[in-house]
C-alpha cells in the first residue's frame, strides 16, 4: 500500500484541516499517486473529499446524501455533512430557487467541516448547476444530468447557451451522463411508467458516486427493501437503478478512475461508533436525561424549522414514557412543559427564534416559579420568519435577555452535531440541580448535519436523581413545622420541589413576586430586591467547568492571538486553527459551551492574550458580552449568510485580525 | 350522583381523604384581598364548600389559574396550585393534567383571561378533552385593570377605554365552547350556591373537559350586571333552567306549576321558540336532553339568551356528553408502545441499527 495520500481536485496545498497528516503538496488528481488496478481500472488513493449532491427540490437529493453518509459511515471515514435545501416544499420545478443539496466531506482522517470547496458536484439540472458552480473550484469533477439540460430549461435559469458546450466549464472535468435515459433503460423490465421510472435516477446517481468512492452497497439496498417494503416493486426497481448506476461507472470509459478513501482508523478513539445528525443527538439527550433523573420526559411543542425533527424523533420513544404535546401554539407548547414540570416531569419545550420570541413571558414565569425546564432553541437566520432553512447564531442575546425584568437564564451550546447529546444532558443537569428554566442553544448548521459518534455506554452517563421534597423544612417561631416553597438549599440557592400529591406540602405559587422563604405574595421593596439579587446570584453560581484552553504554545508565553468561539463554529474555526498553525502561526483557541454564566476562568483566559477574535454567524453577540464583562476589546467577525464560515476564509480573516 | 371510585371515573386515579374534611380544610392561611362585595367571595366559598363532598385527597388537587381577578383564586385554596400568566393556564393546566392522572386539575379563569388573551388554549383544550375542570367567572368587565370593557361585554358599553360605546360584538362563552367541540358545558350564577355546588359536582363528574361558566358580579365597575337573573321577580322571566330530562319551561308558573313558557322547535325552520304554555300546549316543548350526540339543540338553546338584556338566559348543563380522553388516550398509547417495543433499552436506543467498531 501507499505511503502517500493525495488530496483531489480543487484542494489546495495546505488547505487540509488534520492536525497530523499533512498532504504531499500536490496540486490535483493528476499528481504523484499510486495506482491499483481494479479489473480495467485505476484506483487512487485520497486522503479526502468533498461531494455535493445537487438538484431540483423533488430530486431526492437530501435522501441520496443521507445514503451516500451512511455508507461513508460504516466503511469508517470520519465525515462531516452539510444539507442545504429551500423553506418551500416544492419550489417550482426547475428554478434556482428550488435547489436543493447535500454536501459530504470525508476522509482518512480527523475533519471538522463539511468542507469550503466540492471537489465533486453531481448537477441533476441546469439550476443545480448554476446555483452551485461559484463554489466548485476548477480542476473539480462534474457530473450532470444532460437530460435536463434541454433549452427550455435551460433558459429558465438564464442560459442562453449551453455551459456544456460554450467553454464556460472548461478547466473542470465535466462527465455528461443523461441519468433519466439511462434509469429509464435500466427499469424497463419494470412494470413502471417511464415518468415514475425516471424518478430513481437519484438512485442512479447514487449508485455511480458509490463505484467512483469504492462505497458499500449492501446497507443501501438494505435500507430501500425496508422503506419500500410495502411497495416491493418500487423497492426493486430503485435497487435496480442503484445497481445500474454502480454498474455504468465501472463500464464506461468516461470514468477511468476510482477512489478510494481509506478508513480514518487513527482518528477514532476505540470504541462503537454510529452516525448521527445534531436533532437525532439532542433528542436522545433528552431520552438520556429524562432516564437518568428517573424523571418522565415530556415534550410541548409547536412544528417550526429547523427544530420538528426532535418533536418527531421523541414521539416515536412512548416506551421510555416519553409524552409528546403538539400545542397549538408555541406558547402553549411551553406552557404545557412547565406545567408537567410543576407535576414532577422533565419539561422541555423545542422551537428556533421566532417560538422563543412567543414563549418569552413563559420563560420569565419559569423564571419566578423557580421550576426545572428546557427550552431548546435551534437557531435559523432572522429576524422575523428570515431564513427558516438556514444557520445563524443570533439568538444569543434574545436567550440572554430577552425577557421583561431581571430574569437570568442559563445558556448552554453544543458545539458539533454528536456534541448535541452532551449538551442536552448538562443542560437537564443544571435545570434540576438549580431548579431554572435553561436555554439549550443548537443551530440549523448543528441541527442537520451529521458525523460519527462514539456511542457513549449507559453507565458513563451522569446521575441526575433529584430529591423531591417530602416534609417541612422549617420551623416557625411557636414550633410549628411548616413547608416553605422559596427557603433554599444554601449551597445551590435552588428551592425544593415539592410535586402535587405530597401531604402536607401543599403551596401556591405564581408570577407575582413573593416573599422570600414563604413564598407568598409580597410588594415589600426591601424583598423584591433581596428577591431579584437571589435570583441573580443562583444563575451566577452556576457550577460550570473552566473554559480549556488549545494554545501548543502555552509554554513560553509567545502566543498573542485568542480565539474565541461558541455553538457550531467549532469545526470551521478548528479547521482555521489547524491551517494557521501549519502555516507557523502562533495562535491560541478556546470554545464556550457555558454562555450563562460563563466559565469561571474566562476573564483570566482572555487578559492572557493581547488580542482576542470571535467569530460568529451574528453581528457580534458574544462579542457584545465579553466586552461587557470583561472590558476586553475583543475583535468580532461575523458573518450572516445562512451558511456555515469556510475554514480557509475563516483562517484568512484570523490571519489578518492577528497581523492588525 | 355518579360513583367517582368506579374503574372508568374522571377521578379513579386520584387518592381519596383518609379523615373526613371540612370547608375549613381547604382555605388556606392567606387573607383575601377581592374588593368587599365581590362575586368572587361566593364562588370561592361555593368551591371550598364542595371539595369536602369530592373527598379527594387535599394535596391530589391543584388549582391553576392565569391573570386577573378571579385569577387570585389558587392563592386561597389550602391545595396545590399556581397563579400562571394572563390567558395560558388551560395550556399550563393540560400539561399537568396530562403527566399526572392521579391529579384532580382545575382551571380558574375570568372572561378576559379565557376569551381574550387565552382564547386559543382554551378551545384547543375543549376540543382535546384533557381531564381538566375549567371555572370561567364572566364578570363581563375587566377588573383588575379598573374598568375596560371586556369579550363579553355587550356591543356599546361605556367603559374607561369606550366613552363612545365598544363596538365589539361580545361572545356568549357557552355557544364559543359548544362550537369548539367542548364535551361538557354548563353556566350557573356566583349568588346561587345550590345551583352552582351541584354544576361544580357535575363538571367534576365528568371525564374530560369541562367547562363551567360562572356569572360573577364585579360590584365596582359592573355592578349589577346580572341583576335581571338574581332578582327573583325577573328571574323567573329571564332564567331558563336547564335539567336533564325535563321539559324546558320558564316564566311565572302556570296552571301546572311549571313555568308558563316553554321551548319548542319550529318545525318551518327548525329554530328554536318560546311559546305561551296556554296557547300552544305541552307537547311540543322540549325536553332538555344534556347527553344529546349533536350540540345542535345545545348550541340553539344558547343563543336564545338575549346578549344586552340577559333575558332567556339557560342556566345548568347545557352538554354532557362522554368521548375520548385526551391523557387517558396518551397514557394508554404509551402502555401500548411498551407492550409493542418493550421497556425502552438507553443503550440500544443510543446504539442504534448501523454501527462500526473501531478497535485499539
Amino acid at each position: 500500500m501507499t505511503n502517500q495520500v493525495n488530496s483531489p481536485a480543487g484542494q489546495r496545498p495546505g488547505a487540509d484541516e488534520s492536525a497530523n497528516k499533512g498532504t504531499n503538496g500536490a496540486n490535483g488528481a493528476n499528481g504523484d499517486v499510486k495506482t491499483e488496478l481494479s479489473g480495467t481500472k485505476e484506483v487512487r488513493r485520497l486522503d479526502r473529499v468533498i461531494i455535493r449532491f445537487a438538484g431540483d427540490s423533488g430530486d431526492g437529493m437530501q435522501l441520496t446524501g443521507d445514503r451516500f453518509t451512511s455508507e461513508t459511515a460504516s466503511f469508517g471515514n470520519d465525515l462531516s455533512t452539510l444539507p442545504n435545501f429551500p423553506a418551500e416544499i416544492r419550489a417550482p420545478a426547475g428554478t434556482l430557487p428550488g435547489v436543493s443539496s447535500f454536501q459530504l466531506h470525508f476522509a482518512d482522517h480527523d475533519i471538522l467541516t463539511p468542507g469550503d470547496a466540492p471537489n465533486v458536484l453531481v448537477a441533476m439540472n441546469p439550476a443545480a448547476l448554476k446555483a452551485n458552480i461559484a463554489d466548485v473550484p476548477r480542476g473539480a469533477e462534474i457530473i450532470v444530468n444532460t437530460d435536463e439540460f434541454t433549452k427550455r430549461a435551460m433558459a429558465k435559469v438564464g442560459y442562453e447557451a449551453s455551459p456544456l458546450e460554450d467553454g464556460s466549464l472548461d478547466g473542470y472535468r465535466v462527465h455528461e451522463v443523461p441519468l433519466t435515459t439511462l434509469t429509464v433503460e435500466a427499469l424497463k423490465e419494470f412494470d413502471v411508467g417511464r415518468k415514475d421510472a425516471g424518478r430513481s435516477k437519484n438512485m442512479f446517481a447514487l449508485g455511480l458516486l458509490s463505484w467512483m468512492y469504492n462505497r458499500p452497497t449492501e446497507q443501501t439496498e438494505h435500507f430501500l427493501r425496508t422503506k419500500f417494503a410495502k411497495k416491493p416493486q418500487v423497492a426493486q426497481a430503485n435497487i435496480a437503478a442503484f445497481r445500474a448506476g454502480w454498474n455504468f461507472g465501472e463500464t464506461t470509459e468516461d470514468f477511468a478512475v476510482s477512489y478510494e478513501v481509506a478508513p480514518a482508523t487513527t482518528a477514532f478513539p476505540p470504541g462503537t461508533y454510529r452516525n448521527i445528525s445534531g436533532n437525532l443527538a439532542l433528542s436522545y439527550g433528552l431520552i438520556a436525561a429524562s432516564q437518568q433523573a428517573d424523571l418522565p420526559l415530556f415534550l410541548g411543542s409547536y412544528p417550526i424549522t429547523p427544530a420538528s425533527d426532535v418533536l418527531h424523533e421523541l414521539s416515536r420513544h412512548k416506551n421510555f414514557g416519553v409524552r409528546t404535546f403538539q400545542a397549538e401554539d408555541e406558547i402553549a407548547g411551553i406552557g404545557a412543559a412547565l406545567g408537567a414540570a410543576f407535576g414532577g416531569a422533565l419539561g422541555v419545550t423545542t422551537t428556533s427564534g421566532p417560538g422563543v420570541a412567543l414563549k418569552s413571558e413563559t420563560i420569565g414565569l419559569a423564571v419566578s416559579l423557580e421550576l426545572p425546564l428546557l427550552i431548546v432553541d435551534i437557531q435559523r437566520g432572522g429576524p422575523s420568519t428570515g431564513l427558516p432553512t438556514k444557520t445563524e447564531q443570533a439568538d444569543l442575546l434574545q436567550a440572554m435577555f430577552g425577557r421583561n425584568g431581571e430574569a437570568p437564564v442559563p445558556i448552554v451550546a453544543p458545539s458539533t452535531p454528536a456534541d448535541c447529546f452532551t449538551a442536552a444532558i448538562e443542560a437537564a443537569r443544571i435545570a434540576l440541580t438549580y431548579r431554572t428554566p435553561v436555554f439549550l442553544l443548537s443551530d440549523g448548521y448543528l441541527a442537520n448535519g451529521s458525523e460519527p459518534w462514539r456511542v457513549p455506554e449507559t453507565d458513563d452517563l451522569p446521575d441526575l436523581r433529584v430529591r423531591f421534597a417530602q416534609e417541612p423544612n422549617h420551623v416557625l417561631a411557636d414550633g410549628t413545622e411548616v413547608f416553605w416553597p422559596y427557603k433554599r438549599d444554601p449551597h445551590t440557592l435552588a428551592r425544593p420541589w415539592a410535586v402535587p400529591g405530597t401531604p402536607g406540602l401543599e403551596h401556591r405559587v405564581g408570577g407575582i413576586e413573593k416573599q422570600d422563604g414563604t413564598g407568598n405574595i409580597s410588594y415589600d421593596p426591601a424583598n423584591h430586591d433581596l428577591m431579584v439579587r437571589t435570583r441573580q446570584a443562583k444563575i451566577d453560581g452556576v457550577d460550570v467547568p473552566d473554559v480549556e484552553v488549545d494554545d501548543p504554545d502555552s509554554a513560553d508565553g509567545e502566543t498573542k492571538v485568542l480565539v474565541l468561539g461558541w455553538g457550531s463554529t467549532y469545526g470551521p474555526i478548528t479547521a482555521a486553527v489547524r491551517r494557521l498553525r501549519k502555516d507557523g502561526q502562533r495562535i491560541a483557541q478556546a470554545h464556550l459551551r457555558h454562555l450563562n454564566p460563563f466559565p469561571g476562568n474566562l476573564g483570566a483566559v482572555l487578559r492572557r492574550y493581547d488580542k482576542v477574535v470571535i467569530p460568529e454567524m451574528n453581528l457580534g453577540q458574544l462579542a457584545t458580552l465579553v466586552r461587557a464583562k470583561y472590558l476586553i476589546d475583543a475583535h468580532s467577525y461575523t458573518q450572516v449568510n445562512g451558511m456555515p464560515f469556510k475554514a480557509e476564509q475563516l483562517a484568512t480573516a484570523l490571519k489578518e485580525a492577528s497581523n492588525d | 350522583m355518579t360513583d367517582l371510585t368506579q374503574e372508568s371515573g374522571p377521578l379513579s386515579l386520584v387518592p381519596k381523604a383518609e379523615a373526613a374534611q371540612s370547608m375549613k380544610d381547604f382555605k388556606s392561611d392567606q387573607e383575601v384581598r377581592w374588593c368587599p362585595g365581590c362575586g368572587d367571595y361566593a364562588v370561592l366559598a361555593a368551591v371550598q364548600g364542595f371539595m369536602p363532598q369530592l373527598g379527594l385527597a387535599r394535596e391530589n388537587i391543584v388549582f391553576v389559574s392565569g391573570i386577573g381577578c378571579s385569577s387570585r383564586f389558587p392563592y386561597y385554596m389550602n391545595t396545590y396550585g399556581m397563579h400562571s400568566i394572563h390567558g395560558r393556564a388551560p395550556a399550563i393546566a393540560t400539561g399537568l393534567a396530562t403527566t399526572r392522572r392521579d391529579l384532580s386539575v382545575w382551571v380558574v379563569t375570568g372572561d378576559g383571561d379565557a376569551l381574550s388573551i387565552g382564547g386559543n388554549h382554551l378551545i384547543h383544550a375543549l376540543r382535546r378533552n384533557v381531564n381538566l375542570k375549567i371555572l370561567l367567572f364572566n364578570n363581563r368587565i375587566y377588573g383588575l385593570t379598573k374598568g375596560q370593557y371586556s369579550p363579553t361585554s355587550e356591543a356599546g358599553k361605556i367603559t374607561k377605554s369606550t366613552p363612545m360605546g365598544s363596538l365589539d360584538s361580545p361572545f356568549n362563552p357557552v355557544s364559543l365552547a359548544l362550537g369548539a367541540e367542548a364535551s361538557f358545558v354548563a353556566r350557573t350564577v356566583d349568588s346561587d350556591r345550590k345551583h352552582l355546588t351541584s354544576t361544580l359536582q357535575a363538571a367534576a363528574d365528568h371525564p374530560g373537559t369541562a367547562l363551567v361558566e360562572i356569572y360573577q358580579n364585579c360590584n365596582i365597575f359592573n355592578d349589577g350586571a346580572f341583576e335581571v337573573l338574581k332578582d327573583k321577580q325577573q328571574a323567573q322571566e329571564a332564567v331558563i333552567r336547564l335539567e336533564h330530562g325535563e321539559p324546558i319551561r320558564f316564566g311565572t308558573p302556570g296552571e301546572d306549576g311549571l313555568g308558563s313558557k316553554g321551548v319548542v322547535r319550529d318545525p318551518a325552520d327548525g329554530e328554536l321558540r318560546i311559546v305561551d304554555i296556554a296557547e300552544a300546549g305541552t307537547d311540543g316543548v322540549l325536553v332538555h336532553d344534556a347527553h344529546a350526540p349533536s350540540p345542535a339543540t345545545a348550541f340553539a338553546l344558547s343563543r336564545l339568551a338575549d346578549p344586552d338584556t340577559l333575558h332567556r338566559t339557560p342556566i345548568g348543563v347545557l352538554r354532557d356528553v362522554q368521548r375520548p380522553v385526551y391523557d387517558t388516550d396518551m397514557a394508554d398509547q404509551l402502555e401500548q408502545a411498551v407492550e409493542h417495543h418493550g421497556k425502552g433499552d438507553l443503550g440500544a436506543l443510543l446504539a442504534g441499527n448501523d454501527t462500526w467498531t473501531v478497535v485499539g
